[in-house]
Formats: structure tokens, sequence, C-alpha cells
């Protein structure tokens, strides 16, 4: 058993950070993460080595990720919403020079400057692609405090692994909570690198460099081939998704994250009621569990997708379902956290009484 | 009989007698720059310098965009290509993380002092232990002939067409000047690459800003003031005269600032 402690969401990624062996942090203060940077200024270094630096803007900081991703660092950075749109350029070059990172969206609400309340508003622009071009991120969203911690870890594997970006999509509330996590136990921080890290040419072997630059658009579309490719082997082998309920259940309530969470509260609430709802929560957002949906749907009357969002992840859970069954959305916005009874009023009006 | 006639070709093609040679850090592909563009002589005259201190092993190059992009593919040592106006920002990532080797940056004007300034600045004001290689062609090379932020006053781009109009387009921004005033930066220096004696004195600065990376004195920048024949619509000649004629009197060639007992 690791050690046990109780913490804040912001602290315990940060503390599974340093746990992690992650080399380098590259962040810029914002609400409601700040957190993390102050808790790896006080930890990290003295502990680790790990090199933690506030940089001048998110535009310079996903930039450093970037330099030391393309070392072959292990390396992390998060923000908040506004601070992860001035990211996206530099995540597209990741993405497209294929560099390994591990990301955290603590999403607030929007759009613009927004609110510092949690939200979910974010999920089109991490699981969708964000910047500019074809590409993906492993998108992971943890929905306690025990999984900002566990993410960290499986986050750097999966990135490492398929060489490309990983993000985890968590919001205010987790980030500011305190709840009780078990940690893992400090890894050793890397010694090795991969051969395409640039980190000075080895003797007697080729030069190598990190780009996401090819001018000749045959090149540049077998490229983007082989990134689809890659992305297709997650969508095979890397997609987590919990479900509760499900073996008898005529309804499922369905939301990632935090709405996850309220969804099987509001779940519980209708069974009690004699009501047959189960909960899909999809951990992975991409690869998104669309196998479970599809399954699933042959079996349900209906689905109420929950978000705190106008409706982002609902339209993949559509996609999946395919018009199988109904799929009906509820939705809080700008920081508002929806309610179990709110999730059950909802599916009462909407799927018992019908109305629309 | 004279001596020279006794010499094999074997005497006469040595080391020393060398005027011209292409280092082991350049690679065997053929350059993109225009003829007569200033890009290859600096990027030759930088990597004589890597090759001549034994670090080809220890170095990383960093290159965003701008004409300069394919750097990595000329320049014989492990290479990264950044986003238009972030190389500071990637060069530092890599630094931090391994502060033991060296690393540069090659930026163009529109990139280090365009899109990019708040990145150099802020690299310069930590004092960064880099190399920054800053190109001042006062044009937006790549793109095909925009302005600049170095851009002449009165001079002619296809976005000032008429013309830079200062009142309205703001002034050329000398950067170098700027950094120089920051406690980070330990040598600030402008040359250029436009004649033989000019070549000589750039390399000399790149290899003061080097030696002064090994010794951990903190951010070194050799700006070097050069021509885009192409966008400049001019001869190489011309191009040549114009940077003696126009571009260095505004840019005074020269030490900016220098480490502290140098
Ligand atoms: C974010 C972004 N904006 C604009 C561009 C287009 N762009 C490419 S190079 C360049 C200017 C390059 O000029 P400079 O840095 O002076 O280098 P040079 O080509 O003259 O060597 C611009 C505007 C880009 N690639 N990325
Ligand atoms: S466009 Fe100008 S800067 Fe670019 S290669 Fe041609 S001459 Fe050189």
């Amino acid at each position: 058993m690791g050690e046990i402690k109780l913490m804040k969401g912001n602290e315990a990624l940060s503390e599974a950070m340093i746990r992690a062996g992650c080399d380098a942090y590259f962040g810029y203060p914002i609400t409601p993460q700040s957190e993390v940077l102050e808790y790896l200024a006080i930890h990290a270094h003295a502990r680790t080595g790990m090199v933690v630096l506030q940089a001048e803007s998110e535009v310079a900081a996903i930039n450093m990720i970037y330099g030391a991703a393309g070392a072959g660092k292990r390396v992390m950075t998060t923000s908040s919403s506004p601070g992860m749109s001035l990211m996206q350029e530099g995540i597209s070059y990741i993405a497209g020079a294929e560099l390994p990172c591990l990301l955290a969206n603590v999403v607030r609400g929007g759009p613009g400057l927004g609110t510092i309340q949690p939200s979910q508003a974010d999920y089109f622009q991490s699981v969708k692609g964000g910047g500019h071009g074809d590409y993906k991120l492993i998108v992971l969203a943890p929905s306690t405090v025990q999984e900002m911690v566990d993410f960290v870890k499986l986050g750097f594997e999966l990135a490492e692994k398929y060489r490309n970006p990983a993000m985890i999509l968590t919001d205010g509330a987790i980030g500011q909570m305190m709840e009780k996590v078990e940690l893992f136990d400090q890894m050793p921080r890397k010694t090795e690198y991969p051969d395409w890290a640039t980190n000075g040419k080895p003797k007697g072997k080729e030069r190598r460099y990190i780009t996401s630059l090819h001018i000749q658009p045959e090149l540049m579309e077998e490229i983007n081939v082989r990134l689809q490719a890659k992305y297709a082997v997650m969508e095979e082998e890397e997609v987590l998704c919990q479900t509760h309920y499900v073996d008898d259940a005529e309804y499922l309530f369905t939301g990632f994250g935090l709405g996850a969470r309220i969804c099987l509260k509001a779940a519980e609430m209708a069974r009690e009621n004699g009501y047959k709802v189960g909960v899909v929560r999809p951990i992975t957002l991409f690869p998104f569990p669309k196998k479970v949906y599809s399954e699933l749907a042959d079996k349900v009357k209906g689905i109420l997708d929950v978000e705190m969002n106008a409706g982002q992840m609902v339209e993949d859970v559509r996609l999946s379902v395919n018009g199988k069954t109904p799929v009906e959305f509820y939705g809080r916005m700008g920081g508002i956290i929806a309610s179990p009874e709110e999730i059950y009023d909802k599916f009462i009006s909407t799927f018992i009484k019908g109305e629309k | 009989m004279s001596d020279i006639e006794m010499l094999e070709m074997d005497d006469v093609c040595i080391k020393e007698n060398e005027m011209y040679y292409k280092p082991s850090t350049l690679t065997d592909t053929p350059m993109h720059y225009c003829p007569g563009c200033g890009h290859g002589t600096a990027h030759k005259v930088l990597m004589e310098v890597v090759e001549e201190m034994g670090i080809e092993n220890d170095i990383i190059g960093v290159a965003p965009v701008g004409c300069s992009v394919f750097a990595y593919h000329y320049m014989n040592v492990d290479m990264q290509q950044a986003a238009h106006g972030r190389a500071c920002a990637v060069a530092t990532g890599i630094k931090r993380c391994y502060p033991e080797r060296f690393v540069f940056t090659y930026q163009g004007d529109g990139d280090l002092a365009a899109i990019g300034t708040a990145e150099t600045i802020h690299a310069a004001n930590r004092g960064e232990n880099i190399l920054v290689v800053f190109i001042n062609n006062g044009i937006y090379g790549m793109t095909s002939g925009q302005m600049a932020p170095t851009t002449l006053p009165g001079m002619v781009s296809t976005t000032s067409p008429f013309g830079r109009d200062v009142a309205t387009m703001g002034h050329p921004l000398k950067i170098s000047e700027l950094l120089a005033q920051l406690p980070g930066v330990a040598y600030v220096t402008r040359q250029s690459v436009h004649e033989a004696n000019n070549v000589k004195r750039t390399k000399k600065a790149f290899a003061k800003a080097l030696e002064y990376q090994k010794r951990g004195l903190g951010f070194c920048l050799v700006e070097i003031v050069t021509n885009c024949p192409s966008n400049w619509k001019m001869t190489p000649l011309q191009s040549n005269k114009f940077v003696t004629d126009k571009m260095i009197p505004f840019y005074p060639l020269g030490d900016i600032k220098v480490p502290e007992g140098k």
C-alpha cells in the first residue's frame, strides 16, 4: 500500500508528477491551477532535481515543453482554459513532431476570460484537436483526486508509448477539492533517452532532428497517414471506460470527469425510485469508447448525457449510438455544477413523461 | 628550377594552405538559399567554430520558422525546428534540461524581434546560457518581402510599398541595444558577413559567445546585418552595397556589450 494523504487535486497531481520521475515542468500561473507551480516550486527540485520554471506566458511554456521533450526528457505543463488556448499552436507542433509530453487542463468556465469556476467546456478543444491540422491527443478525464494521481503515471506511459502528447482534462472542482489519495512510490528519473532525442549528436552516428515540417505534399500526406494509423491503434488498444449498473439497465446516464460522479448519484436516486438506470463514464475521451455505447444502445430505451457545458461529448455519444436509441442532453454552463436532483428530474421529464 | 615546380598536389593541398573548405559540421545537402544570400555564409562560419571547438557532439541547435527553417538539413548537429518566434523558449527547455550542453538558436528578425519578442527578452532577462544568432536582413524573407521590425525608415517592402513610414508603422527596432541593457545578458555584438574581413569577425564573435556559454556567463547574442537580394529586388552585389551604404550606418557594427573584464 502506498502512502495515504489528504490532498487537494492540484497538489496531488503535482506530487504525482514528482513521483513519476518527471524531469521538467514549465508553466504560467492561472486560476484554478496555480497550486501546481507553487507546490512544485517548494518540493520538486530539492527532491529529485526536477527543473521547474515559471515561463513568461503559456506560449513560451509549451515551447519550452517542446524543446525539452524533443531532447528526450519527461516533461509536463498545466494550465486552465485561456492558457490552454494560447498553447494550441505549440501542441499542434508537438503532435506533428511526435513528441511525448503530458499536459493538464484544469478547466474553468468560458468563453473569454469567463469565470474561475469549474467547467467542462474545453472538451472539443481537447478531444477534437484544438490547434491546427489533423492530430489527436490522448485525453484522460479523472473524476476523483485519486485519479489526478493515477493519470499522471498513466499519461506519461501512454505519451511515451505512442510518442504523442497526452492530456489530463480535469476541472476547477477536482483541482481544488480535497480527498484521500494513495500515492505511488517515487520512480527514478530517466537516465536513458530514445534514439530520436536531440540531446547532442552521438559520436560516430547520424545527427537527429525534430521537425513537423514536410514541404512536399506527398511526404506530408504520408506522415498524416502514419499519424492516423497511430491514432487508430490507440482506438483499438487504449480505450478506458467505466460502467455502473448497466447489466439490467433500461436507461443510461453518461458523463465524464466530475459530471460522471454526479450521474452516478442521480442513477442511484433513479434506482431507489424503481427506474433501472445505468452509468457509462468514458475515462479516455480520446480514444472514445464508441463500442461500449454502440453495444449498450441495443439494450436501452434512452441515454441522458450530462455535461458542464452546452453539449460537447454528446456529439460523440450520438455518433457512437448512431440513432439506435434517443440521446438527450442536460448541461449547466459558466461554472455551475448540476445537482443529482436536476439530472433525475430531467430524466423523468424527458424519458418517463416524454416531455421535450 | 624554382621550388614551386617541384611541389606535388598533395604537398599543396594541406590544411594550412586551405582558403576554403567545408567543415564536417555541415552536411552535403545543397542549401536552398538564393544566390548571394548571407544565410549560407553565416551557417558555415558558425559550423566552422563548432568543428574547431570540437563540440559537435555536445551542441543542440534550434531553427525557427523563417528562410533558415531548414537549417537542420545543413547543420550536421542535433537540431530542433521551432514554431515562428519561439526559438528562445525551445532553447530554454533544452538548456535547462541539459545545462552542460551547448545550445544555440538561429533566428530571423521577424522571428526574434516581432512575433518572438517576448520569448527573446525573457530568455535574455533570465540570463539563459545560450547563443542567439540573430539574422537581421530588414525584411521577411520566407514570406516574400513583407516589412520586418528592422526594416529601415523609408525602405520599400511589399507591406510598406511606399517606404516605411515611421509615423504609422513605427521605428525600426534596435533589439540588440535593447537587450544589452539587461543584467542577464553577457555579450551582444553586431557583425556582418558581406565582406571577407567581416566574415572573420563574425567567426570570432561566434567563438567568443560559445566560449562564454561554456563558462556559464549568460545570454549571448550575435546579430548579423545581412542581405536579402531576392526580396530587396537587387543583385547580390547591389544588395551587399546596400548593406554597406544603408544598413550598417543604421545598425553600426561592433560589440554592444561584452562580459565584465573583457
Ligand atoms: C504563427 C505564424 N505566423 C506567421 C507565419 C508565417 N511566416 C513564416 S516566416 C515569417 C517571417 C520570417 O521572417 P524572418 O524571421 O525575418 O526570417 P527570414 O525569412 O527573413 O530569414 C512569417 C511571417 C508562421 N509560419 N507562423
Ligand atoms: S529570400 Fe532572402 S533571406 Fe531568404 S534565402 Fe532568399 S535571399 Fe536569403
